[in-house]
């Protein structure tokens, strides 16, 4: 594998290897001394064209982690804002000799077009819209933690889908791993042709709660445009998750957020810090999986 | 010295193996009998390939003045002609826009002096493509402007293309469409639907499109003005201009071979090539479009040539600029349409050239007759090759068949009786 | 493949091996045992069990993975699987019996050296091999040694044991590709 670009094209045997590997990194990540030389001499880099802290923070605590030289280029404060082309920019980083290039982007797409115009090994930190792959793996690798296994289960994931990579990856790699997925939302944030998906559209909000996992998404009202959602109060009581709503979700049913977590809106803080939620672990985990997706690439 | 043009597949209602001669610009004769006197005549042998009336593409973008790295008008002309194109409608969305009867007038100037294919202008409908106030409609007219369009962008008020079709129907001219209901298109990069939904790529739905087609019919009717809608791309869109045909609208219509021959799955690679507006879209669509072109209901092909530099093109799929070249194409993609039987010779000639006549208004060309302008295209329809930098002219390469295997091509173009493409 | 060790022999190789270290290191609260995965964790645990039986005392076990401490890992062309590593003893201070099937070129050995001194500073580490077939390309040793068998360089020593192979046995040979790559290190 040079590059991973996106959880459709993975196979369930390259999502159990990713896996896998994750779980045998997972112990290193809680020695004193947490640090293998399998990345050693490697420049991983950073290249971060929206902010996110906490995934540019964690792809460079797994990069460091391998003993790869992790650096990070703010894309905002760079040569794109005098002009330059998405492609001149990673020319001149790959021409610096970069191992592993670890891509953010607002454009859907972005990180194939890199990818295949490019020797350096891509990772997909989410292209627009589309996918982000590790946050699916991460997530993925979390449910099996807790459930042990993937196969037999059913998953939710409530909010917005439509603009949402996070929910995209989900769904095309717990699909390929034969998992059951609902969706439930306001019509305004469901994919606009589900059946593209593959998935169930939960009809209410009870019917959404009956899985073995609830992913929530983060709602962002200034970026999703003030059309889709009137306003976070009504989003909150029509389409967020509160203890309430649990009543008829099975007693161990797993919660999970991509983060941050905007607190009673999409999750109530309840739920957030109770003893169904997992979203600390997701963070520890994401830290696994994405040295795990690094020490599987391999250039051509 | 007169030319002929011998034993070839001749293109009129049917299809004769005969000879045609041209003299003085014009058709002089279609005729079985060689004429006396050979020596003073010019000969072309046609055998094996066929003789339609040249091509007039009725929707062009020239990029001169303003974009002159993406084409100008001499390069645009010799892709025109290397395409068997003969007369070409160049849209008004250039740098500053064409919206004043000076430019109209140059444009038609440099036509003359370039002297390979009629380049006849369409003007802006609105000052600085604006949508907002009408350009001097009867002043460009007389400077020879063929008819009035702010494509590229919609005309978004209703008022406008009210007072547009009224004013315009004053001086017997009509206003092509370009139909784009822009807030429903919302900054979408390709159709919305399957693909769109599995790729994550922002889509529009065709009915940003087929909204504004039933507006303006509607404003057709109120008005008893005429329009042509530019690049018609979907089911919808079909089923309106239909009933408004039915109904004796003034409505006319056009589509691209691209939408004739490509679908939204062309997308799937996020290759920017493939990123045109309107966009590619279902192979329901496809095929709707398909039986309105053959039913009548969609009069013409145009190919919509919109040429952009590399630069604009290889970026993110999101960041790169719409359109696609096609004036090179016509002849590959509707042959294709003849040979799997789709249409006829006969029907090729008419929606590539005599319905774009009356359309336009130019009663001295379109079909093959005697006394018609000699704009003629011969075409070779066993001709197979890569479409890549040998053989394309135009400035810009942006096309999804780039560098793709094609067959049937112009191998003679000839305008005003002169030969201005020799197929090498 | 030849069989070059049989299950009987691999018992008293081990019974045998277990003494001496009980004689090098007589304070056996001293010890711990890491086994390399995958046969060198069943052979510690055998020792781990022939110790209790004879002294009647449970040392302390770990298992662990080099992979990720590998010096090729970037250049072979897939990822190997790997294991989990579980050390949940303080290493500092302990003397460590390293445990491995084969010693070859010492690359593991020097892998596994790397990958304990990230867990402490043990006071002394030994290492103890069921078989050592040559060829070493770094200046490793193992202090105990169950048999020394000398090898081509295109033949491959597979060691299978119950636990895993649901046999004990020891082969020789040259590797067809219908035989599964055992623990050659």
């Amino acid at each position: 594998m040079k590059d991973l670009i996106s959880a459709k094209e993975l196979t369930k045997d390259d999502i159990y290897s990713i896996l896998d590997t994750a779980e045998s990194l997972h112990e290193i990540n809680r020695r004193d001394i947490k640090k293998t030389p399998a990345l050693r001499g490697k420049t991983v880099v950073n290249l971060f064209f929206e902010n996110s802290t906490r995934t540019r923070t964690s792809f460079e605590i797994a990069a460091k982690r391998l003993s790869a030289d992790a650096v990070n280029f703010a894309a905002s404060s760079s040569s794109t804002q005098k002009g330059e082309t998405l492609l001149d920019t990673i020319k001149n980083i790959e021409a610096m000799q970069a191992d592993i290039l670890v891509l953010r982007h607002e454009a859907s797409g972005a990180a194939k077009f890199i990818a295949e115009r490019s020797g350096t090994c891509v990772i997909n930190a989410g292209d627009g819209i589309n996918e982000h792959p590790t946050q699916a793996l991460l997530d993925i690798f979390t449910i099996r933690r807790v459930k042990k296994e993937l196969e037999r289960l059913t998953v939710t994931i409530m909010g917005d889908i439509a603009h949402s990579r996070v929910a995209r990856s989900n769904i095309w790699a717990m699909r390929t791993l034969g998992m059951r997925v609902k969706l439930f939302g306001p019509p305004t944030l469901l994919p606009n042709d589900p059946k593209a998906l593959a998935c169930e559209i939960a009809a209410d909000k009870r019917e959404a709660v009956q899985s073995d996992v609830i992913i929530t998404l983060r709602i962002q009202r200034e970026r999703q445009g003030k059309l889709l959602i009137p306003s976070l109060r009504e989003y909150s009581r029509f389409f967020g998750l509160n203890s309430e709503d649990l009543k008829y979700a099975p007693k161990d049913v797993l919660l999970l957020h991509p983060g941050p977590v905007n607190r009673g809106v999409e999750l109530s803080s309840s739920l957030a810090d109770g003893a169904n939620s997992a979203i600390l672990d997701q963070v520890e985990n994401g830290v696994s999986v994405r040295m795990a997706v690094m020490c599987a690439l391999r250039r051509q | 010295m007169p030319l002929m043009l011998k034993n070839g597949f001749v293109v009129r209602d049917k299809v004769v193996q005969t000879n045609i001669i041209i003299d003085n610009g014009k058709i002089a004769d279609i005729t079985d009998e060689l004429p006396q006197g050979a020596a003073d005549i010019e000969v072309l042998d046609c055998t094996g390939l066929h003789i339609l009336p040249g091509l007039i593409d009725m929707h062009v973008h020239l990029r001169e003045p303003g974009y002159e790295y993406k084409e100008d008008l001499k390069s645009g002309s010799r892709a025109a002609v290397q395409g068997g194109v003969t007369s070409i409608c160049s849209m008004a969305n250039t740098n500053p826009p064409v919206d004043n009867s000076s430019i109209v007038s140059w444009i038609k100037r440099r036509s003359d002096e370039i002297g390979l294919c009629d380049i006849l202008p369409y003007a802006a409908l609105t000052k600085g493509m604006k949508g907002e106030e009408l350009t001097e409609i009867g002043d460009i007219l007389s400077a020879g402007a063929c008819g009035f369009s702010d494509d590229g962008r919609p005309v978004a008020s209703s008022e406008v293309m009210r007072r547009g079709l009224e004013y315009t129907r004053f001086f017997g001219s009509f206003i092509a469409c370009h139909e784009e209901d822009a807030p429903l298109f919302n900054g979408g990069s390709m159709h919305e639907g399957r693909v769109s939904a599995e790729c994550g790529i922002k889509g529009a739905p065709a009915e940003a499109e087929s909204i504004m087609v039933a507006r303006d019919i509607e404003l057709v009717r109120l008005t008893g003005g005429r329009i042509h809608l530019c690049h018609i791309s979907s089911r919808r869109s079909v089923e309106h201009i239909w009933r408004a045909k039915e109904a004796g609208l003034n409505v006319t219509a056009e589509v691209t071979p691209n939408h004739l021959t490509l679908t939204e799955e062309m997308c799937r690679s996020y290759n920017s090539f493939s990123k045109v507006n309107p966009p590619l879209r279902s192979e329901a669509d496809r095929l709707a479009l398909l039986d309105a072109l053959k039913s009548g209901v969609i009069d013409c092909i145009a190919s919509d040539h919109a040429p952009h530099h590399l630069d604009d093109k290889l970026k993110e799929f999101d960041y790169a600029a719409f359109g696609m070249i096609g004036l090179q194409l016509i002849v590959p993609l509707i042959s294709r349409l003849v040979e799997d039987g789709v249409i006829s010779w006969s029907e090729f000639a008419n929606i590539t050239a005599a319905n774009p006549a009356k359309i336009l208004n130019l009663s001295d060309r379109g079909v093959i007759a005697r006394g018609k302008v000699a704009d003629i295209a011969v075409i070779d329809s066993k001709c197979e090759y890569i479409f890549d930098e040998s053989i394309n002219v135009s400035k810009s390469q942006n096309t999804p068949y780039w560098k793709e295997k094609l067959k049937g091509k112009a191998v003679y173009t000839i305008k005003n009786g002169k030969i201005v493409n020799t197929g090498s | 493949m030849k069989r070059v060790i049989d299950g009987s022999e691999i018992a008293r190789i081990l019974e045998r091996l277990t003494f001496q270290v009980i004689e090098t290191v007589p304070d056996l609260k001293e010890l711990a045992l890491i086994g390399i995965h995958r046969r060198g964790v069943w052979l510690a645990e055998r020792i781990r069990k022939i110790i209790e039986k004879h002294r009647g005392i449970l040392l302390d076990l770990g298992s662990l993975d080099i992979t990720f401490f590998r010096d090729d890992l970037g250049e072979i062309d897939y990822l190997p699987k790997a294991f989990s590593t579980d050390i949940s003893f303080s290493v500092t201070g302990r003397a460590i019996l390293l445990v491995d099937d084969v010693l070859y070129t010492g690359r593991t050995v020097k892998a596994a050296l790397d990958a304990i001194s990230e867990f402490g500073r043990p006071s002394r580490i030994l290492m103890a091999a069921l078989v050592d077939r040559g060829h070493r390309e770094y200046p490793i040793h193992a202090d105990f040694i169950g048999k020394k068998i000398p090898t081509g360089l295109s033949e491959e020593v597979l060691v299978h044991l119950s636990e895993i192979d649901g046999e004990d046995n020891v082969y020789i040979g040259v590797p067809s590709t219908d035989t599964k790559i055992g623990g050659n290190s």
